[in-house]
């Protein structure tokens, strides 16, 4: 085998569900809606099957492949190429999306059926596929950020994909404007790289870097304040990663995007595109390395993600937000990981996350469809009953959730808390005390959404509990299929993919010397049952059982409990409901369309006002300005002269008088 | 008289017809007086230029945009006229329906 | 002193689309009657003539004829072909719109095409005799054109409005020309460019004084801040199909008045005009992005969103180098056949009896036309710079040539203002897709060749995003 039959692969893995999004997009009404899954669902198939196989090659035979498929264009000295780099990293990435989006694709028959834009559905996760496989295969900046808005694309049709519905129309739109604000930071940092390297290559910039950083140079943006080149660019890019991976304060479009049918929320928003950035971030380690200041903003940011979002997920009644909070949460631990430079176990979490919060969501919208679209908790209850298998799916992902050994998320989410236990950059002890009460958090919130929906009494109406009953198969079959890496994929892969040597991701991820807390971590590692066992002895293991304990106290042993929880602590509770103010001011412009100003002074926070200014208070600012600026158009001719030879004179006097 | 002096001439009749521009808010045909007042000045400007460079390139200019200018007189009388019989009226002033 | 008779061939596209017009004219005095749509017929081949004639014409070399008053280069070439082929596109959507209202036939096509000869020699000019009779060619038609339309008291102020204003632009411009022939002794661009390089400095004064009055009156043609108060008026006040015409190939000629006259006569005073265009740039994309925002007229919002675009375009002019020269040149064609598609939606909907022109009049587009409503959610991602369109790539283009000129905070406004402008271009797709019809029933106003023509509007677009290599390595060419 060379690396022809390599290139070959990766191009029929790429583009076969673009086919596939073409054929159910265009000629969808002539098919019908079986045809169009059917075709979707082959050419999908076809893409896993081969991924697999092309693991096979890069794990086993351990090839690579870096090449040009072609040339977009040619500016100056530079080239725009559409490129694969297959490696070890965008192999694994690739496994992943295809298989979450097979499971999705034939989910979504049970889900989505009859409603009337059925092809148009498939099209548009077809389409997704592939905007997402042409980000992680990407073989340089420029295709990298091609799928990037590709992806982003795609999500606001799919959040908006009911259109009808106002609260639908709104999340896209905010989804839009705020990943716009992250697209922006990623945007310049592709600029900059391009400016300071010649070349938006991968492989010719990682070349330079270390040259480039043994010179240490600077820019001052402000005059007078100078700035060293890498951390600009890295934390330029980390804006991008924040906007997408939705961290703290771009983090208020993730919740809203649930407003699209579940089966996206799964795939889309919480199992592979927003993971864009951790991605990102990880194929960008040698820039970051580089960056102590770029690393610790990194990791901060991402370990306070990771607690304050799940803390606001213990309020929600939301049983699709209680999951989408749990996603931001879990993004910010990855985040921490990479923050602490333990790339491996960041991406680690990465693909068990995927795993296990597909079936979350999966299990969710399986809930959804038996009560009949209802989404609200307070009125689910002793599901189990109904629906044995999703009980135990989504029992298994809660408890993967919730790092309980030996489930997936326990290897990778330990790995990631004491990856950053060990750390020596800035910040990484007030990291470390997020992430590990994040731990607790974790559990608590994902068995209180357990017990409240599949235990309990039932609260549902009696016309909704006539028609309840298991899903059809289309629809547990894949939530089947999750739950098996759900539970083995942790203990698998723990082993290779952090302390192997040399590790599963090989040289795909670099980590600098002095950084690389997982190389003191393998001292002390002695297999995944040992692992397992020792966690007995370790703090998070027991916060985490404490949360299971504290939920099941709640809501199974002392059902008065929350109520106490909100009344005494009523300010607490507020905090919460209004999830730290975030969203609070975006639902008083968005949702309600009220100009209410009186409340504004009163919830200013320090975080209010970044999402105030970043979301609503600019698009005031700019309503206002126009609205202003329109009279400068009097519609008078003198106004009209008289601005042109004002004009003039400035231009006069400032050039020849100045 | 220097040159200084004819540039002196025609600077004060382009800053006339610049005034006459902006302060006029009653007749249009003003705006046209104006816009042909302007023009003289640059041919003040160009003849002036030309004589004491000892250069013809400037005079023949000139009498292009006397060409032109007359042509511009002939347009915009047209469309005055045009505008006059929908409006009924030639006020600066009224010429207002399309702002903001 | 003895004549020469100068070359004449490389005018032959100007002589031959001369030629064209006055048969024009003459079908449409004589034969009108018998073969109505003689003319419309005449004037699309005198553009297909124009435009065979100056690729036939085109050598790799740069040639001055006419006594020094005439060029014919690279960059020349590509936008008189630009010029002609948005021209001939004008032409097949306006076809039904005049024919339907109470617009002189033959005469709005003998007018358009007096004015694209004015800008094919505006283009080709390289003397300030022959750049100021290319400009009054070009504009004079257009103030009739704006008031051809008779019964409309609208477009008689808006014509109004553009005499005065371009009137008093020509002014300055011409003064500011005589300044720098006084300095310099020459009305020849090359020749001044050439006595520039060792002028005094007690010249210098006046240099600059003249270089004030040139940049005012080259952003007045342009549209650019604070010059652009006829823009808004104008687009909305003239008829449809005459906004068309004005929106875009004009753009494409004061361009290249800009590039001859500072480009190519002022490079040495490049620190000037690029502090002014800074001004311009900056100041048209603030006016032209927020005051698009409000707007409740599509013809007025994209009116304002070209004063933006104009902004985006002259920070590749003042990033003074080859670079940006070539991104500008790029962005101002790409630029073109965004509006020629966004005017032309606009005009081929408007129906007998009836103007799509408010954006409510696009409300649920979608479910009334499909395919119309997509090419136009092509047209408005293109403009508000969504990848990978060809708006995006112009804007990429411009702001990799600012950073070039080490100009990153003016790189950074360029961006904050693009995000900006895409709130109200996003309106419209938003307006088109997820509002209500207002009236129930298909659109059936567009003829094939209309349909063909905007789809294939619409498509190069995105095939230009995909493939932006055919027209940019040109552009990158001629620098």
């Amino acid at each position: 085998m060379d690396g022809n039959s390599i290139h070959n692969i990766s191009m029929i893995i790429v583009f076969a569900p673009l086919v596939g999004a073409i054929i159910a997009g265009f000629f969808g009404k002539k098919l019908g809606p079986r045809m169009s899954h059917q075709v979707t669902i082959f050419l999908m198939t076809i893409a896993f099957v081969l991924a697999m196989y092309l693991a096979k090659l890069v794990f086993m035979d351990g090839q690579t492949y870096n090449g040009t498929i072609y040339t977009w264009g040619v500016s100056g000295s530079f080239q725009f190429n559409v490129g694969f780099l297959i490696d070890r990293l965008s192999t694994m990435m690739m496994l992943c999306v295809t298989f979450v989006s097979l499971a999705v694709h034939v989910y979504s028959i049970g889900y989505m059926h009859g409603d009337p834009g059925y092809q148009r559905f498939f099209a548009y996760i077809s389409l997704f596929t592939f905007a997402m496989l042409m980000l992680v295969s990407a073989n340089n900046f420029f295709q990298l950020f091609f799928g990037w808005e590709g992806v982003g694309l795609v999500s606001y049709l799919l959040i908006g994909f009911w259109f009808r519905r106002d609260n639908a129309n709104f999340g896209s739109l905010k989804a839009f404007l705020v990943n716009r604000v992250g697209d922006f930071g990623f945007i310049l940092g592709i600029s900059a790289i391009l400016n300071y390297f010649g070349s938006v290559d991968y492989q010719a910039v990682f070349d330079q870097v270390p040259q480039f950083a043994a010179s240490n140079p600077t820019l001052s943006i402000i005059p007078g304040l100078h700035w060293s080149v890498i951390t600009v660019i890295c934390i330029l890019l980390f804006i991008g990663a924040m906007g997408k991976s939705a961290q703290m304060p771009l983090h208020v479009w993730l919740p809203e995007s649930m407003e699209g049918p579940t089966p996206i929320s799964a795939l889309i928003h919480a199992a592979t595109m927003v993971t864009a950035g951790v991605f990102m971030v990880s194929r960008m380690s040698p820039l970051f390395e580089l960056s102590q200041n770029a690393l610790s903003l990194v990791l901060i940011i991402g370990s306070a993600g990771a607690l304050f979002t799940g803390l606001i997920a213990i309020v929600q009644t939301d049983i699709k937000r209680v999951v989408a909070y749990s996603t931001l949460s879990q993004l910010g631990y990855m985040m921490a990981g990479l923050g602490a430079s333990a790339f491996s176990a960041g991406l680690f979490h990465l693909f068990t996350h995927a795993c296990f919060k597909a079936l979350l969501f999966l299990g969710a919208g399986s809930v959804i469809i038996g009560m009949h679209h209802e989404q609200d908790m307070r009125k689910m209850g002793n599901l189990r009953k109904y629906m044995p298998i999703t009980y135990v799916c989504f029992l298994i992902g809660a408890l993967a959730l919730s790092a309980i050994p030996p489930f997936a998320g326990y290897y990778s989410k330990d790995a990631i808390i004491e990856a950053v236990h060990a750390s020596t950059i800035p910040g990484a002890t007030i990291a470390y005390w997020c992430v590990l009460l994040g731990a607790f958090v974790t559990a608590l919130y994902t068995f209180r959404a357990f017990f409240w929906t599949f235990h309990t009494q039932e609260r549902m109406s009696d016309k909704v509990r006539a028609h309840l009953k298991e899903s059809p198969w289309v629809v547990w079959a894949p939530l089947v299929a999750l739950a098996i890496p759900s539970i083995f994929l942790g203990m698998i892969l723990v082993g290779p993919m952090l302390y192997g040597k040399p590790p599963l991701l090989g040289d795909a991820i670099y980590v600098a010397p002095q950084y690389n807390v997982l190389a003191e971590m393998a001292k002390e590692y002695h297999g995944p049952w040992s692992m397992a066992f020792h966690s007995v002895m370790t703090l998070p293991f027991w916060l985490a059982v404490s949360g299971v304990f504290v939920a099941w106290l709640a809501y199974c042993g002392m059902p008065s409990l929350p109520e106490m929880f909100a009344s005494r602590l009523r300010w607490a509770h507020a905090t919460l409901t209004y999830k730290f103010g975030f969203d609070d001011f975006n639902q008083f412009f968005f949702v309600r369309g009220c100009r209410r100003i009186a409340g504004w002074c009163y919830r200013v926070g320090d975080q209010m006002i970044v999402d105030g200014f970043f979301v609503n208070g600019s698009g005031r600012v700019v309503q206002w300005v126009s609205r202003v600026s329109r009279h400068l158009q009097s519609g008078y001719l003198y106004h009209y002269a008289f601005a042109m030879i004002l004009g003039l004179v400035v231009f006069l006097s400032w050039l020849v008088l100045g | 008289m220097t040159l200084t002096a004819y540039l002196i001439i025609g600077a004060i009749l382009f800053g006339i017809s610049l005034a006459g521009i902006v302060l006029n808010r009653k007749n249009l045909i003003v705006l046209l007086m104006c816009i042909e007042l302007m023009l003289l000045a640059v041919n003040t400007n160009f003849v002036a230029f030309s004589h004491f460079l000892g250069d013809n390139a400037g005079e023949v200019f000139v009498f292009f945009i006397l060409t032109v200018a007359a042509a511009e007189a002939a347009i915009g009388l047209a469309i005055l006229m045009v505008l006059y019989r929908k409006r009924h009226t030639i006020n600066v002033d009224d010429l207002n329906t399309l702002k903001g | 002193m003895n004549f020469v008779i100068p070359d004449v061939v490389p005018a032959i596209p100007e002589i031959f689309m001369l030629a064209m017009t006055c048969i024009v004219l003459l079908s449409g005095l004589f034969l009108q009657r018998r073969y109505p749509s003689l003319p419309y017929m005449l004037s699309l081949l005198a553009l297909v003539g124009a435009v065979v004639l100056t690729v036939a014409l085109y050598k790799h070399t740069t040639e001055i004829t006419f006594h020094n008053s005439y060029i014919i280069d690279h960059i020349g070439s590509i936008l008189k072909v630009t010029i002609l082929g948005t021209c001939f596109f004008v032409f097949l959507y306006c076809r039904r719109y005049v024919a339907d209202r109470n617009i002189l036939n033959t005469e709005f096509y003998v007018l358009c095409l007096f004015s694209v000869l004015g800008m094919m020699v505006l283009v080709s000019a390289y003397s300030f005799i022959s750049l100021y009779l290319g400009l009054e060619i070009f504009s004079l038609p257009l103030y009739a054109l704006i008031a051809l339309q008779r019964d409309a008291a609208r477009s008689a102020e808006a014509a109004m409005k553009y005499f005065i204003m371009g009137a008093v632009a020509s002014g300055m411009l011409l003064y500011g020309l005589s300044m720098i022939y006084g300095a310099t002794k020459s009305v020849d661009i090359a020749v001044v460019s050439q006595v520039l390089t060792s002028v005094p400095a007690s010249q210098n004064l006046i240099l600059v004084f003249g270089l004030v009055f040139v940049v005012v009156g080259v952003a007045f043609k342009l549209g650019g801040a604070p010059f652009h108060m006829w823009v808004p008026d104008v687009y909305e006040g003239a008829p449809s199909a005459v906004t068309l015409f004005i929106a875009t190939a004009p753009k494409i000629a004061a361009f290249a008045m800009a590039v001859r006259l500072l480009v190519d006569m002022m490079p040495l005073y490049q620190v000037e005009w690029q502090h002014m265009l800074i001004v311009v740039a900056l100041v048209s994309m603030a006016i032209g992005n927020f005051v698009a925002i409000v707007q409740t007229n599509l013809k007025r919002m994209l009116a304002y969103s070209s004063i933006a675009h104009m902004g985006y375009m002259s920070l590749g002019l003042l990033s003074g180098n080859a670079q940006g020269y070539s991104a500008a040149s790029f962005y101002i064609i790409v630029y073109t056949i965004m509006s020629l598609g966004a005017f032309g939606m606009v005009t081929i909907l408007s129906g007998k009896g009836f103007e799509m022109e408010t954006i409510n009049d696009y409300k649920g587009l979608n479910s009334r036309n499909p395919w119309l409503a997509f090419i136009m959610l092509l047209l408005m991602f293109s403009m508000a710079g969504v990848p990978p369109i060809a708006g995006f790539f112009a804007k990429l283009g411009v702001i990799e040539s600012l950073v070039e000129a080490h100009l990153v905070w003016l790189a950074v406004l360029a961006l904050v203002f693009a995000i900006i402008g895409a709130y109200y271009y996003l309106r419209v797709v938003k307006v088109m897709y997820f509002d209500a019809p207002e009236h129930q029933s298909r659109i059936d106003t567009t003829s094939m060749d209309t349909r063909i023509a905007i789809s294939a509007n619409g498509l190069f677009i995105l095939v230009l995003g995909i493939f932006p290599g055919i027209i940019f390595n040109l552009c990158k060419a001629a620098f």
